[in-house]
């Protein structure tokens, strides 16, 4: 699915990736722990293609295409989606607006059909109702005054009317309490299938409590510096970042 | 100095000037050597911007009255919906134009205001007075559709009588040189005043929305939203005054002006100005200009809408809280759809 070798990547004058590889096989789920600062929202960046991220060095390709060379847009229809850490609010832009017009966008580049306005809508409750989400949520703008936690539901709405086949969750849990946590583990969670992968981004272990890695890594001063199964998120969770720092 | 007296005395000495304060960045005199000649009559067969919407029609071509004036006064406790359309026809010509509209008390006109350019190169003036009567009510709602070689200026003076109610909304996409200026005189005692606009500018296009309003007594209400999107050589200008005179305390004004830039070379010039001589009062305004969030370009990008089609979504977001505030339903639309045909950037 997803294969990153010795990537290098810097903004403005700063080298923030420095040689990461990673390799993401569908229908796992992998977890990218790290300390502050360590890269982890600039893979993410520069893994769905905003702009001021240069890549200097290496590769990204998503089931062979180079993921690299394509527009934002063209990595989203080819199923690239990243729930962002902090979601933009779109002010006069309703929810289902926006949803609508990107989902058409995507069957537009894909050469499919575009969805139709009852089709659209039906699927929307559905998932509204998995999610808890107040329906009349999505006839506001897009994440105008909507709280922190609301604004992360919204990100996995979006997530599962999208049906993306690479996840990027960048520091989903920040600003959810824990009830809230766990709807979105839960709609996270139901996404999981043999053809999809998921990279979830964290700093806490608490999320892979809910949401559980086949694999994590932990990223240090750029690049991958350990591996392991689910018992290295609690062995952080004990001991720190430090010792991975100091070796980078 | 004014275009209306210049095109009165053939003299383009009386044009206004950068000298003159209120006209320094849509200045007249130093674009126009010479007033082209007067204009001939003329006809317009197709319809306007607002198309069958309303009841009634007034159309003025090349400065001509071609219906019934009588259609802009409003009797007491009557209702219409009308359309205005000036229609400048033939190319490197001059033309100016006066009309009163008259609301008597509880009177309540809807106006579908149009400037249409059918030739290039053309001179237009329009001087419109209202007089609204205790507890009456216009809603204007001005679609600017000058051509890109045109020179436009209108200028609107509104005088209120206790109670009434004046709304309106000017959109427009510039001109050569283009002003649309709305002055008004608000007694306080409870009339309300709402005057908001958009400008869409781009190419070498240039549009100025000067607003002034008086207030002269106490308790009266004013509340404005402009706001402009100006793209390649464009040039937007704001101009609002509002005066608090001596006496007219406890009034309400607010004022905000906010527009995006979308290229290096594009201009916006405001001045956004609150005189306030009277104590308790409650005035506010807040002026931005700035470019259009990458983040939230970005944002949308990620969810698979092409740049060109994200940007357009984001300005005519932008623009369209100025167009949700329009009262009558129909025009709203119009105003909608005339806006996103001319969506710039």
């Amino acid at each position: 699915m997803l294969s990153i070798k010795n990537l290098h990547a810097r903004v403005e004058a700063a080298e923030i990736l420095k040689g990461l590889s990673l390799d993401l096989p569908a229908g796992e789920v992998h977890a990218i722990m790290g300390p502050n600062g360590a890269g982890k929202s600039t893979l993410s960046y520069v893994l769905t293609g905003k702009q001021g991220y240069e890549v200097t060095q290496g590769t990204a390709t998503l089931d062979g295409e180079d993921l690299l060379s394509l527009e934002a847009n063209e990595r989203a229809a080819r199923g690239v989606f990243l729930s962002f850490q902090y979601p933009l609010e779109i002010p006069g832009v309703p929810a289902m607006t926006f949803l609508r017009t990107a989902m058409n966008a995507q069957h537009k580049a894909r050469g499919e059909p575009e969805i139709s306005a009852t089709d659209f809508l039906k699927r929307a409750r559905q998932v509204a109702g998995q999610l808890k989400m107040d329906f009349d949520m999505l006839k506001r703008p897009l994440n105008v005054g909507f709280s922190g936690g609301e604004k992360k539901r919204m990100e996995i709405f979006q997530m599962a009317m999208l049906s993306p086949r690479l996840l990027i969750l960048d520091e989903t849990d920040s600003g959810l309490d824990i009830d809230a946590l766990k709807i979105v583990a839960d709609g996270v969670n139901a996404l999981r299938s043999p053809d999809r992968a998921m990279l979830v981004i964290t700093h806490y272990q608490r999320l892979l409590d809910y949401i559980r890695p086949d694999k994590v890594h932990v990223l240090a001063a750029g690049r991958i510096a350990a591996t392991g199964g689910p018992e290295l998120a609690h062995e952080l969770e004990r001991e720190g970042y430090d010792k991975y720092a100091r070796a980078a | 100095m004014t275009l209306s007296l210049a095109l009165e005395a053939r003299d383009v000495s009386q044009l206004p000037s950068r000298r003159d304060e209120d006209w320094r960045w849509t200045d007249l005199r130093g674009l126009i050597r010479e007033l082209p000649v007067p204009s001939p009559e003329a006809s317009a067969d197709a319809s306007g911007p607002f198309g069958e919407l309303g009841e009634a029609e007034l159309l003025v071509v090349n400065g001509r009255v071609q219906g019934d004036l009588g259609l802009l006064n409003v009797a007491e406790g009557e209702q219409r919906v009308v359309r205005l359309r000036f229609v400048s026809a033939t190319q490197a010509t001059s033309h100016g134009v006066k009309l009163t509209a008259d609301l008597k008390p509880g009177a309540r006109l809807t106006l579908l205001e149009s400037y249409e350019g059918l030739a290039p190169d053309y001179l237009v003036d329009a001087d419109l007075s209202f007089r609204l009567g205790a507890g009456a009510r216009l809603e204007r709602i001005v679609l600017a559709g000058d051509d890109a070689e045109g020179v436009s200026v209108s200028l609107a003076s509104v005088d209120l009588a206790p109670g009434a109610d004046f709304a309106q909304t000017v959109l427009t996409d510039g001109a050569r040189r283009q002003r649309l200026e709305t002055r008004v005189e608000h007694p306080g005692q409870d009339a309300k005043v709402r005057m908001d606009g958009a400008y869409l500018v781009a190419d070498r296009r240039h549009a100025d929305l000067t607003t002034a309003v008086t207030h002269a007594g106490a308790d009266g209400e004013t509340e404005q939203l402009i706001k402009g999107v100006v793209a390649d050589q464009g040039r937007g200008v704001f101009q609002g005054r509002i005066t608090v005179s001596p006496g007219a305390d406890r009034t309400d004004a607010r004022m905000g002006h906010h527009a995006l830039l979308l290229s290096d070379r594009a201009e916006v010039n405001a001045k956004p100005e609150l005189l306030i001589f009277a104590d308790d009062v409650a005035c506010a305004h807040g002026n931005t200009v700035g470019a259009l969030n990458e983040d939230a370009l970005f944002y949308a990008q990620q969810r698979g809408i092409p740049e060109a089609e994200a940007r357009a979504m984001l300005t005519e977001a932008f623009i369209g809280e100025v167009i949700d505030r329009i009262v009558h339903d129909g025009a709203r639309e119009v105003a909608r759809a005339w806006a996103a045909e001319r969506r710039v950037g």
